[in-house]
């Protein structure tokens, strides 16, 4: 069934007859949907106004997470702001550090060596498949299968622990680093990774074998929460909530950062823009990921993890234990922050969310005077009661799944 | 024990009071073992998922983790019970007895071995139904009397799921009762003897398929268990219900499911039922255990089916729902009695 001919016979279905005289007189039914509640994802809440099943209207709020993670970078060194990152979209924080470290690199005008950037694509494409594997997980969870979402976080653990083999942690990792990244990788930890990688094309086999073909997972999803590609643009969506609706863009593509102009990968596009084809093409993102990795680890260069530029990068500890000079430039990046020139920078990379934007406007301080995260959950989260639009509640709580929001992103 | 009867209650009363305190034992034992097997229905159902799902379940309580649903039991009995303010307070206490109480009742009719029947009454399939359409009483009073919306949601995404598939359960097995001829559960046990493997299913296929899809639907459970989707109405009808009451539409939900695999191994998989070959030599009471042995298989077979099915299905939708029940199922089962009358006034001899 193509998705016009879905939604010809779903507007049948909502179509409401005016009441006649002398019949009963009805009220919509509102019902608040969260914050506290199984499938918004954390503490979206969304008011539905109920007509029945069918959702006449849905507005979602926003702002239980908020931390005011914008206003305390102000207030922070560049190198002191990264730990926020990191609780910004807490599932895959490797990512936004990633967008962090390349925003504030393009502000100091600096490089990170070669063998950092192919560090920090692999870094942030483990962060993709974990990403996306609990959104795969929760998203047919929300739908009613359960056995998906244990196996997805079974091979989101194993990430985890690489992770953690890596750098010492597990959810707020804070790895990158300005200039490069905060330690090398040693081979251990490669060929654990290489085992992961080779094993997992296996794993999505398992994993979609239980629900692409699944019959009643295409009747709750084609033709769902549809959004023409136009539209999708004017609303201001990015990612696989883009991509879904047949519109190419991938900042990996269109403005290669770190290592993805030496990398060769597709991106997956749908078609009808509808929950299925969002799903289909982050099933293909993870096979993408999964295949970005196996490159860079197989290209992996030799050289330093960090860049020569001593007034802006952090020195390495055991040097600031030996050296006077790096105490000194240590000392100085820690408690002033580095001198940089004025001016401002918009830095947009793609997570698994969308497109993450770090501005900046530097005023020859320190400190920023103003950070700005564009956070593709805030954006996505605007369109919800665009999708809800005729919907059923079922469907709303597919599209919950489908734009694939994290509320700590969202609220900042 | 019969003479002291006799010079208590008289001669003619004695042999009723023998009577009633047979069935009371027996519906102490019915409802004793049937609450056990629901206990350990509960362990099963979580073994078996964890399976599938790559982890363990339960192990630390009792060996091999067997006494967690005495544990879980025993907690929720403590539990505090809450009950919401604005409630309407005597039929939020009725709702979940009523659920309970007609889940149990079922039990009464199904016969669990040649001969062992609490209520042998002549109509005891329809008896069956009418205890499953009153628990449906139990679920859209609880919805409604918690004064809570998404309670109130899920009560009425319940009236309205058993009601359509009502429906095609009791024509799923208006075939079953004319090849057998019977509302009896222990005659169409003893009718499906003449027939090719001694089972309905095979005969009745169709009947068959429609009573299982209307069983999960009528249990609530995945795909169909739309009343009590918790990622859509968190916890469906039960949402205000803590502590024993909750309990009581859990174990409610558990005996029904049970009661609805011990219908499908009676009237479409040969019940207690062995090969003439098997039981001619066996001395009596052994016939019988192996007989209840074998109905307890395929109960619990079944029993087995309701869980992978929930650990590998999505659920639908509401409008999807209603459209399986009226447009698939019940021309499906109508079709099937129209071909079962059809067969047997052309094949008379043979069936």
């Amino acid at each position: 069934m193509s998705a016009e001919e879905y939604k010809a016979g779903d507007q049948n279905l909502t179509e409401r007859t005016e009441p006649e005289e002398n019949t009963f007189e009805t009220t919509e039914l509102t019902i608040s949907m969260g914050p506290q509640h199984p499938a918004t994802h954390g503490v979206l809440r969304l008011v539905l106004d109920l007509d029945g099943e069918n959702v006449v209207k849905c507005t979602p709020y926003v702002g239980y997470l908020h931390r005011g993670v914008e206003k305390l970078g102000e207030n922070r060194t560049y190198f002191a702001a990264l730990p926020l990152t990191d609780r910004l979209d807490y599932i895959s924080s490797m990512n936004n550090n990633v967008g962090y470290v390349n925003a504030v690199e393009k502000l100091f005008g600096i490089e990170a060596p070669e063998r950092a950037k192919f560090i920090r694509t692999i870094v942030a494409e483990m962060g993709r498949i974990s990403s996306h594997i609990i959104w795969l997980g929760t998203h047919v969870l929300d739908i009613g299968a359960t056995t998906p979402f244990l196996h997805a976080m079974a091979q989101r653990e194993r990430i985890l622990d690489l992770f953690e083999m890596l750098c010492g942690a597990r959810l707020t990792v804070s790895y990158p680093r300005v200039g490069g990244v905060r330690n090398d990788i040693s081979q251990e930890f490669l060929d654990a990774l290489y085992e992961f990688v080779l094993e997992f094309p296996s794993n999505m086999d398992n994993y979609e074998t239980l629900v692409t073909e699944n019959r009643i997972w295409k009747d709750r999803t084609v033709g769902i929460g549809v959004i023409s590609a136009e539209e999708a643009v004017n609303w201001g969506l990015t990612g696989g909530t883009l991509r879904g609706s047949g519109v190419d863009y991938d900042i990996r593509k269109y403005a290669p950062y770190d290592a993805y102009d030496k990398i060769e990968f597709d991106v997956p596009v749908g078609k009808a823009g509808d929950c299925y084809d969002r799903y289909m093409v982050r099933v293909g993102e993870l096979r993408q990921a999964n295949r970005i990795i196996k490159q860079c680890i197989e290209k992996l260069p030799a050289g330093p993890v960090m860049a020569e530029a001593p007034k802006l990068t952090l020195p390495p500890k055991d040097m600031i234990l030996k050296d006077m000079e790096h105490l000194i430039h240590q000392f100085i990046l820690i408690t002033k922050g580095p001198s940089i020139a004025e001016g401002e920078v918009y830095v947009a990379t793609e997570v698994p969310k969308g497109e993450l934007g770090f501005y900046f406007v530097s005023d020859g301080t320190g400190k920023p005077y103003r950070m700005r995260v564009r956070a593709p959950s805030f954006v996505h989260a605007s369109v919800l009661p665009r999708l809800c639009k005729g919907a059923l509640i079922a469907d709303v709580i597919a599209n919950i799944g489908t734009i694939d929001i994290v509320l700590g992103e969202c609220d900042r | 024990m019969n003479d002291i009867l006799k010079a208590i209650v008289g001669p003619e009363l004695a042999g009723d009071v023998v009577n009633i305190i047979i069935i009371l034992l027996k519906t102490a034992a019915v409802i004793a073992v049937g609450l056990l097997h629901v206990a350990f229905a509960t362990y099963f159902e979580r073994k078996v998922m964890a399976h599938m799902q790559v982890r363990l379940g339960p192990r630390e309580v009792g060996p091999l983790g067997l006494f967690q649903p005495f544990a879980d039991g025993i907690k929720l009995f403590f539990k505090e019970d809450i009950i919401p303010q604005n409630a309407d307070k005597p039929l939020f206490y009725l709702a979940p007895v009523i659920f309970f109480a007609s889940a149990l009742t079922s039990l009464s009719v199904l016969p669990f071995f040649d001969g062992f029947v609490v209520g042998n009454i002549n109509i005891g399939l329809l008896f069956l139904f009418a205890m499953s359409s009153l628990g449906a009483y139990g679920i859209v009073l609880s919805g409604w009397s918690s004064n809570s919306k998404y309670a109130f949601l899920g009560g009425l995404r319940s009236a309205s799921q058993v009601i359509s598939y009502e429906i095609s359960m009791g024509l799923s097995l208006v075939g079953v009762m004319m090849m057998a001829g019977s509302f009896n559960l222990s005659d169409i046990v003893r009718a499906q003897n003449h027939y090719p493997l001694g089972i309905f299913a095979v005969p009745q296929f169709l009947g068959f398929f429609v009573f299982v899809v209307a069983a999960f639907a009528e249990t609530n459970r995945l795909p169909f268990d739309l009343p009590e989707a918790e990622s859509e109405l968190v916890a469906g009808y039960f949402t205000e219900y803590s502590g024993f009451r909750f309990a009581m539409f859990f174990l409610g939900e558990y005996t029904g499911m049970l009661v609805m695999s011990s219908i499908a191994a009676l009237c479409f998989l040969g019940g207690w039922a062995l090969p003439a070959f098997v039981t001619a030599n066996l001395p009596g009471f052994l016939a019988k255990a192996l007989g209840l042995f074998c109905f307890l298989i395929k109960v619990y077979a079944f029993m087995f089916l309701y869980y992978w099915v929930r650990s590998t299905l999505p659920r639908y939708r509401y409008d999807q729902l209603m459209a399986i029940g009226w447009k698939l199922l019940i021309p499906l089962a109508l079709g099937n009695i129209v071909i079962t009358g059809l067969a047997k006034m052309w094949f008379k001899g043979l069936l």
